[in-house]
């Protein structure tokens, strides 16, 4: 039976990779069915199921946050998002990070004393040096 | 005698040390693994991703993202990776040499340098000797996830986006071995030409974009440098676990000698009493007898 390799995979590891006769996954504009030999298609994937026929006909089901789909004629690959993602909260995500900043830094100055910082960095490694010398002669 | 027991107490408290550093030994060297095992996992995902952008810049050869394109730098912004906790020896340390080096020959050729940090120590670190920035992410833990980095990446990716920055760099360590971590700053922005599987691409092909391939490439992009900078807090625990095994063994270590030291001197201590004593009383039984 004709097959197409199926990938599924997020940032923060493989979800799945095997043989498939049919894959579904949930693109932006409708669900779209792959079976092998499918023309080249590119598209975003929005919250949903990736469903997924492999060679023996059992189903397997993926639940994504949304993604990428890239299909070559015997290559399906899923780059799933690892979080919900959307212009509104990745904006959210953004002004928090920021926020997160200012409140941390408070009161410090915005250009960095490069020299003060050099003469610091190097202090702090004439005594790690130090250290391992000292351990050496015993 | 006093002195006895202040050093026979010092022992017991030295000892108590050692058994702290010996167990923060050997937590760190079985986190290694896991956080290792974490950095490769998000190889795959990479590496598919730099595939699909080969195909799209090969395919669109006219149109040219913003990312893509070389521009002239007025202004840099650095991401930089540290460690949440201390005791790693010099891990940090050297990381923010080389970014200061970094900075500094900016700074010489006017050019004004971006902040992001992520990890409490870098934050610490640039509270007190200033900077300009703008964003920042901490207590990751020991397996970061990537939605906590998206606000921070987002923000620098606006302000390319905007103009505001030209270049954009990610600082972290690197993972040679258990014994070796190296500070590297990468480029991240623009995106150097990726070198797309040229034999997939001989016969001319595109494909079909849903909904618009602009809107793809920004997506997949994003994506593609969201993973970069993932990798790099990934690879950077596993940086911080290492030099942290390495610094807690060679504290245990030293604990001990100084635990040989203290016990050498307390049996010193011990036998010029003993002797005091019998020469005491084989003075007075002189005295006795004579």
């Amino acid at each position: 039976m004709i097959s197409i390799k199926i990938d599924i995979v997020s940032a923060e590891g493989e979800i799945y990779s095997g043989e498939a006769t049919m894959v579904y996954a949930p693109a932006k504009m409708g669900e779209v069915g792959i079976a092998p030999r499918h023309a080249p298609l590119l598209t975003a994937l929005k919250p949903g199921d990736v469903r997924v026929q492999d060679v023996d006909g059992k189903e397997h089901f993926f639940y994504i946050t949304g993604g990428m789909l890239e299909v070559q004629p015997h290559l399906v690959t899923v780059l799933a998002d690892t979080a919900l993602r959307g212009d509104e909260l990745d904006e959210a995500a953004a002004q928090e990070s920021q926020r997160q900043a200012e409140e941390a830094l408070k009161g410090a100055s915005a250009e960095t004393d490069i020299k003060r910082a050099q003469a610091e960095l190097a202090e702090a490694n004439a005594r790690y040096r130090a250290a391992q010398k000292l351990k050496g002669i015993k | 005698m006093a002195g006895d027991k202040e050093i026979l107490n010092k022992i017991r408290s030295v000892k108590n040390m050692q058994k702290i550093t010996s167990a923060m030994e050997m937590v760190a060297a079985s986190k290694i693994r896991k956080a290792q095992a974490q950095m490769n996992a998000s190889r795959p995902y990479a590496e598919r991703i730099r595939k699909v952008i080969g195909h799209l810049g090969a395919a669109n050869p006219d149109y040219k993202h913003p990312f893509l394109e070389e521009r002239e730098t007025k202004r840099v912004g650095i991401i930089i990776i540290s460690t949440d906790k201390g005791l790693c020896g010099g891990l940090n340390v050297n990381l923010f040499k080389r970014v200061i080096a970094e900075m500094s020959a900016y700074q010489e050729k006017k050019i004004e340098v971006d902040l992001v940090l992520v990890g409490s120590k870098s934050v610490q670190f640039f509270k007190r000797l200033g900077g300009k920035v703008v964003g920042t992410a901490t207590n990751l833990g020991d397996r970061p996830q990537a939605s906590d980095l998206i606000g921070a990446i987002k923000i620098m990716l606006d302000s390319y986006n905007e103009g505001k920055i030209d270049k954009l760099f990610l600082a972290h360590n690197e993972f040679v071995s258990t014994m070796n971590q190296n500070p590297k700053i990468n480029t991240l922005l623009p995106v150097s030409t990726i070198n797309e599987d040229s034999d997939s691409l001989q016969t001319h092909w595109d494909y079909i974009y849903e909904p618009d391939a602009i809107d793809l490439l920004d997506g997949v992009l994003m994506r593609y440098i969201e993973s970069q900078v993932y990798r790099g807090a990934t690879e950077n625990i596993a940086c911080e676990m290492a030099a942290k095994m390495v610094a807690m063994k060679s504290a245990t270590d030293n604990a001990g000698d100084i635990i040989d030291k203290l016990q050498l001197v307390y049996n010193k201590a011990r036998q010029a009493a003993i002797t005091q004593e019998i020469s005491e009383i084989v003075g007075g039984a002189a005295a006795v007898s004579g």
